[in-house]
C-alpha cells in the first residue's frame, strides 16, 4: 500500500500533504493533552512494531504481495492520535531510508495508513467492544474486526488515489502521465487483495497481540485510557 | 521483566524473522505489490512508461533501497536476507529514537 514516487501527480501529492498538515497538528495537540510518561515508550514500540510488521510481505501465490500495517493495534493501545504519529514516523523513515513509498507520496501514504487506517479501525473496535470487560473475548473480536475494517478502508483510499490519476492526467492521445490504471482496475486490485488475504494478516496479528496484552496489562483496555 | 522489555524482545524476534517477508513471496512466485512496479514492469504491462512517472520515479535515491544495500539487486536470497535484517535493525533504531524524541517533546510541552 506504499504508493511510490511517480504514481501520483504533483498536485495530488500536494493536496494530501496539505490535508495531513492539520491532521498532524491536531494529533500532536491531542497527544500533548493526554500523554503521560508511561506511554512514551509505547509510542516508540508502536512505531517500531508498525515498521517491522510491514516488512513481512505476504504472497498471493503467482500474484502480488501485501502486508499488515499494525496501525489499528497501535490505535487500540495508545489511542488513534498517538497511533497517527507513530505510523507517520515509520512511514517517513521507510520513504527516506529504504525508498518504500515515495517521498512525494508521503502525504498520501500517511493519509491512508497513519490516518484512515488507525481511525477507521479504532472506531469499529470501540463500537464493538464498548461496555465489555477489559479481559473479555468480545474485545479480541472487536480488535480483529477493527483491524480488518481499518486496513480494507485504507486500501480503498489508496485504490481511489491510484485510479483517479489516468482520469485526471493523460496526454492528448490518452496515455496516462502517472498511474496507468483507472478506478475500474485500481480499486478492485487494492480492495480485493486486502479483503481476501492481507486484511486477515492484520486481523490475526491484532487479535493475537490484544489477547496477549489482556493477560499482561489489562490497563490498556480499561476505558478512558488513550 | 517489565512489559516494555518483553515487547522489545518481541520486536527483536520479528527483526530476526523478517526475511520471511522476502523468502515467502519468492517461494510462491509472487511479484511486486500492486502499484509498486518499476518503469520496466509498467512498460511490459501497458506498452509504455508514463511520462510523468518517468520524471518523478527517480527523484529520490534511498540509501538502503528496498531494505538492501545499494547495488545488491541481483544478490541471492541469503545475502538479501542478511541485508533485510540489518535494515530492520537500523530502521527500528532510528524510528524508536525519533518516536521517543517526539514523545519527550510532546510530554515537555504538556507539563
Amino acid at each position: 500500500m506504499h504508493i511510490p514516487d511517480g504514481y501520483l501527480s504533483p498536485a495530488t501529492c500536494g493536496i494530501f500533504g496539505a490535508v495531513m498538515i492539520p491532521i498532524w497538528t491536531v494529533a500532536s495537540k491531542a497527544v500533548k493533552k493526554t500523554l503521560n510518561v508511561r506511554q512514551v515508550p509505547f509510542l516508540a514500540i508502536g512505531a517500531a512494531f508498525s515498521f517491522v510488521i510491514m516488512m513481512f510481505n505476504v504472497p498471493i501465490p503467482g500474484g502480488s504481495t501485501g502486508h499488515a500495517v499494525g496501525g489499528v493495534l497501535v490505535a487500540i493501545l495508545i489511542g488513534p492520535w498517538a497511533a497517527c504519529i507513530a505510523v507517520t514516523v515509520a512511514l517517513v523513515i521507510q520513504a527516506l531510508l529504504f525508498g518504500d513509498g515515495g517521498i512525494t507520496a508521503i502525504g498520501a501514504n500517511c493519509f491512508n495508513m497513519a490516518f484512515v487506517l488507525p481511525f477507521a479501525g479504532y472506531y469499529v473496535y470501540t463500537l464493538i467492544s464498548s461496555g465489555s470487560p477489559s479481559g473479555s473475548g468480545r474485545r479480541v473480536i472487536a480488535a480483529g474486526a477493527g483491524a480488518y475494517a481499518g486496513i480494507c478502508v485504507a486500501a480503498l483510499c489508496a485504490g481511489i488515489e491510484f485510479g483517479l490519476q489516468p482520469l485526471l492526467y493523460h496526454t492528448a492521445n490518452g496515455q496516462a502521465l502517472y498511474c496507468p490504471y483507472g478506478l475500474n482496475v485500481a480499486v478492485p486490485a487494492m480492495v480485493v487483495g486486502h479483503l481476501l488475504v492481507f486484511g486477515w494478516v492484520e486481523v490475526i496479528v491484532t487479535a493475537l497481540a490484544v489477547k496477549y496484552l489482556q493477560k499482561q496489562d489489562a490497563v490498556f483496555f480499561e476505558g478512558g485510557r488513550s | 521483566m517489565t512489559l516494555t522489555g518483553k515487547l522489545w524482545i518481541g520486536i527483536g524476534a520479528l527483526i530476526v524473522l523478517s526475511p520471511l517477508g522476502l523468502i515467502l513471496p519468492d517461494q510462491f512466485k509472487a511479484g511486486s505489490a500492486w502499484g509498486e512496479w518499476g518503469g520496466e514492469e509498467i512498460q511490459k504491462m501497458t506498452g509504455y512508461i508514463p511520462r510523468g512517472f518517468q520524471r518523478l520515479s527517480e527523484l529520490w535515491k534511498a540509501p538502503l533501497p528496498d531494505y538492501a544495500f545499494q547495488g545488491w539487486e541481483g544478490k541471492d536470497l541469503f545475502h538479501l536476507s542478511f541485508a533485510y535484517i540489518i535494515s530492520a535493525f537500523f530502521g527500528i533504531a532510528i524510528i524508536a529514537g525519533v518516536a521517543l524524541l517526539v514523545g519527550k517533546v510532546l510530554l515537555k510541552e504538556h507539563e
